[in-house]
């Protein structure tokens, strides 16, 4: 481990000694600002439900988010928290995760913050595959604004921003994540907790860029959305079979999702590839046994002294 | 100015001199950079003063390139406005800079390249084939490489300069590499040493009067770099942007050591949220870059003002606007670092005066972020950046910023934004006795950061962001007045533009001129003392290195003008991307004077 004062003691809670057991209530904070009735209540109310299962130590987590309705999260968590700019939650999270590998970050925002302002964010936060946890909740169309067209806004539906109809061709979550070279992609639903409980275990625990796409229904803008995955609504629901689908395969993963309307539910894909955290610390550890223990005030003293 | 006078003897004699300014003027890829780097160096290590100039194409391919060196046995405040030598590597080089040299000044040209020379200003001209004698010194498949060793040989022979401290200074340099490479400089070098030149005087620079103890010698962005980890920064994040890049460069490879992480962005706008989520992580952070990236950031700035985190952002100011003139030099971001984000947003802005204070500036700015938990920005500048000075080696004993992250639990009553307090956050990972947990939010919000439309709560809430620019402005120090505390003008200057303006300042003073000229490193808030500082002058000339605008005043003009609402401020300004000549400040500077007289 570095020498350095400012970096705190390695990760890991399990670690940790456990001295008392997280509650929901001990978790919970402001009311949700949410309209009555929005799946993004079922998101909080699992993630509260996932942290006490896992009892990470409260003043460990760390919840952050951009903007957005969904974006909002963080006020309704009573852990450390930051409520950020649009669209820039992901390296915010990136440089909380770098720096504090003792804390476990946790990313939560919308289809806009995610895949449209903050796109580039994502697939660079994959790419180097920092260790967090980004939810993003998507409801196909802008809620906090009140409805414009949302980067997974399927052709054809009407906003303010697409009186007629949206004309352009939405995004696939699945295989703009699996080309991101994220580690962990999952997709999940609201509306079916018990798979949104396993879903979001299993991303917390994994080690590296975890992601989820949790469809989630905005009931004010953009109700019935989901109609097709919902069976109540007379809708499909249908979850991968891992015993068919190889999860480290990441072409028949892109396979998987050529249709997502309303496609496939579960993990597409998990691989176990170093984190750039990991590989920080390694060139920080390799880099300081070479300096045999020297302070490092003498370090910056050596460094002048060859500049004389 | 130079007091090196012409030779017109064959004398062996050698004349002394306080001050010499050699330009070199070749193509980028000749090495002149090192050259200059060698004499700089050397200059260090015999106690005189010195600064380099340079300029570099923008584009990768290189192309036309000078290097210049100011020498002195005193006190060297600019790079010099005019040069004692000349040297020329190419007919193109000759051409472009013959007008640099002044009257009675020495030209030595590469015979092979330059063909045809001007019979002006006394010039006296010494044709040696640079190219073909390197050759020669070298051997086999040599080409023309090493002919900067050649000249550095050369210009050491002509000023008498230390050729012992220099060897070392080269073998240390070269000793890295491969052996063949120290043996094929040194070839080339002896061989410039031993040239004849001939019918030319030699000169001897005086000893240098530098205060005796260690000096050092190096560039602004090294110095700034080295601050920063003197400051006590261990994490940041950025994107590559000239003339930027080379502290991100020096950081991403020195913190490893230091147990840190400097992170290189997608963009500029991660590159800033990665430093705000260092921040919010309890470290001491920073992000950097050059005028188009400062303007990237501007939103998180605003960000980072709102929610009370510290921050160091380094912006080395470029010429702008827009992509503008990336390797010439600028002040024209003042009024972008001071106000560029959209609403009130309190930070904080500072400017080192030459390369030596880019280390104590990085020390004064990780001392205000950490006191106010605010944004501070530091405006170094493209001449700072690449220029070299030598001066004294900082006493890390005493300067020395021990990194800290205070996890101490936190009381039932502590709260993350007090009305009545300065904020400090509790970063991650600390516990809090009370049970409730900090949030930490852009959007505006009570004490505890819980989002709030309440009018009285903005109003109060943007009334404890700005008390810390007003604690500030009484805490910071009056500026040092060189000269006179009074008389008829007062010449103020920031960031590199200091050097010609006090020396500026010198010579209006021998011609008998009541001025005297402070430099203003905290730029926003002011201190407060400037007033009083004001009040015994005349006239307030503000020089600076940008365009005087709509109403006919300098960015930094135009703020003391809001300050003190005073007619007696007034501007010299220009933007032709190189640093002010101290002849434009003389003159600039008298033209008030006799204004006022009149």
């Amino acid at each position: 481990m570095s020498t350095a004062v400012a970096t705190p003691e390695a990760p890991a809670a399990a670690e940790a000694p456990v001295v008392e057991k997280l509650t929901k209530k001990a978790l919970t904070a402001d009311h949700p600002t949410w309209c009555p009735a929005c799946g993004d209540f079922a998101v909080l109310a699992m993630f509260y439900r996932v942290l006490e299962k896992l009892n990470i130590p409260q003043e460990k987590i760390v919840v952050v988010a951009g903007i957005g309705c969904s974006s909002r999260f963080p006020y309704f968590m009573n852990t450390h928290s930051l409520h950020f700019i649009h669209g820039r939650a992901v390296p915010l999270a990136t440089g909380i995760s770098l720096s504090r590998p003792d804390v476990h970050v946790f990313v939560f925002g919308g289809d806009g913050d995610g895949f449209s302002i903050g796109g580039n964010h994502l697939n660079h936060g994959a790419r180097k595959n920092i260790k967090l946890t980004y939810i993003i909740m998507d409801n196909f169309v802008y809620g906090l604004t009140k409805n414009q067209t949302s980067p997974t806004t399927p052709i054809g539906r009407k906003s303010k921003t697409d009186p007629t109809g949206a004309i352009d061709r939405p995004i696939n979550p699945m295989k703009q994540l699996l080309a991101s070279g994220a580690t962990f992609i999952a997709r999940t639903h609201a509306a079916q907790v018990k798979h949104m409980e396993e879903i979001f275990t299993r991303a917390i625990n994994h080690d590296g860029f975890s992601v989820v796409e949790c469809l989630s229904e905005c009931v004010m803008f953009y109700p019935g959305a989901f109609d097709d995955s919902t069976p109540r609504k007379g809708g499909v629901w249908e979850t991968i079979d891992e015993t068919q689908h190889d999860v480290t395969d990441d072409v028949a993963a892109f396979k998987l999702a050529d249709n997502l309307a309303p496609g496939k539910f579960g993990v597409y894909y998990q691989v176990n590839r170093p984190t750039k955290n990991a590989l920080e610390q390694k060139w920080i550890d390799d880099t300081q046994a070479k300096l045999g223990g020297m302070s490092q005030k003498d370090i910056l003293k050596k460094r002048f002294e060859a500049m004389r | 100015m130079s007091t090196a006078t012409a030779p017109v003897s064959s004398s062996d004699s050698k004349k002394t001199l306080r001050n010499a300014v050699i330009r070199f003027a070749g193509n980028s890829q000749d090495g002149i950079q090192s050259i200059g780097g060698f004499l700089a160096r050397l200059a260090g290590r015999t106690a005189q003063e010195v600064m380099t100039y340079m300029t570099i194409p923008s584009t990768i391919s290189g192309g036309p390139s000078i290097f210049q060196v100011h020498l002195g046995s005193g006190e060297v405040l600019t790079a010099g406005d005019e040069a004692d030598v000349l040297v020329a590597f190419y007919q193109h080089s000759y051409d472009s800079h013959f007008s640099a040299l002044r009257q009675g000044g020495i030209c030595l040209y590469d015979s092979g390249e330059v063909k045809e020379i001007k019979h002006e200003k006394g010039v006296f001209h010494i044709g040696i084939p640079f190219t073909a004698a390197t050759v020669e010194a070298i051997g086999g498949s040599a080409k023309d490489r090493g002919k900067n060793m050649f000249v550095l040989g050369l210009i050491v022979a002509v000023f008498n300069l230390d050729k012992e401290k220099l060897v070392g200074i080269i073998s240390r340099q070269f000793g890295k590499k491969d052996e063949s490479v120290l043996r094929n400089a040194m070839l080339a070098f002896d061989a410039g040493y031993a040239y004849q030149i001939g019918d030319i005087e030699k000169f001897a620079l005086a000893p240098g009067e530098a205060d005796s103890g260690h000096r050092i010698s190096t560039d602004g962005n090294q110095m700034l770099s080295l601050g920063l980890l003197a400051a006590g920064v261990r994490y940041g994040a950025a994107y590559p942007i000239t003339p930027w890049s080379s502290i991100m460069e020096t950081l991403r490879s020195e913190l490893p050591k230091y147990g840190g992480i400097f992170v290189q962005a997608e963009d500029e706008l991660a590159a800033v949220s990665m430093a705000i989520g260092e921040a919010f992580a309890g470290h001491l952070a920073m992000t950097g870059s050059s005028g188009p990236g400062l303007s990237l950031k501007m939103e998180a700035l605003g960000y980072a003002s709102m929610a009370e985190l510290p921050l160091i952002v380094v912006n080395v100011q470029r010429g702008g606007p827009s992509t503008g003139l990336p390797t010439s030099v600028e002040q024209s971001d003042l009024m972008q670092a001071i106000y560029g984000s959209h609403g009130d947003t309190p930070r904080f802005v500072l400017a080192p005066k030459d390369v030596e204070d880019c280390f104590y500036i990085a020390l004064e700015a990780g001392r205000i972020a950490r006191k106010y938990s605010c944004p501070v920005i530091i405006l170094s500048d493209q001449a700072l950046s690449s220029r070299i000075e030598a001066f004294e080696e900082p006493d890390l004993d005493k300067h020395w910023v021990e990194p800290t992250l205070d996890q101490t639990p936190r009381d039932a009553d502590w709260k993350p934004y007090p009305l009545d307090k300065t904020t400090q956050h509790a970063p991650p990972g600390t516990k809090m006795a009370g049970g409730k947990y900090p949030h930490i939010s852009g959007l505006e919000h009570d004490e505890w950061g819980h989002p709030s439309g309440n009018a009285k709560m903005h109003q109060q809430m943007t009334n404890k962001r700005r008390q810390k620019l007003l604690d500030a402005a009484a805490e910071f120090p009056a500026p040092e007045v060189h000269g006179d505390a009074s008389g008829d003008a007062l010449i103020i200057a920031w960031g590199s533009a200091w050097g010609p303006a006090k020396e500026a300042c010198d010579r209006l003073r021998s011609e008998g001129h009541k001025v005297s000229a402070a430099n203003i490193r905290h730029l926003h808030p002011m201190p407060d003392k400037l007033e009083g500082v004001f009040a015994n002058f005349k006239h307030i000339i503000c020089v600076e290195m940008n365009d005087y605008g709509a109403y006919g005043y300098g960015q930094l003009a135009m703020l003391l003008r809001a300050r003190y609402a005073d007619p007696k401020i007034k501007s010299v300004c220009k933007t032709d991307g190189l640093a002010f000549r101290v002849r434009e400040l003389v003159t600039g500077v008298e033209k008030y004077l006799a204004a006022g007289q009149a």
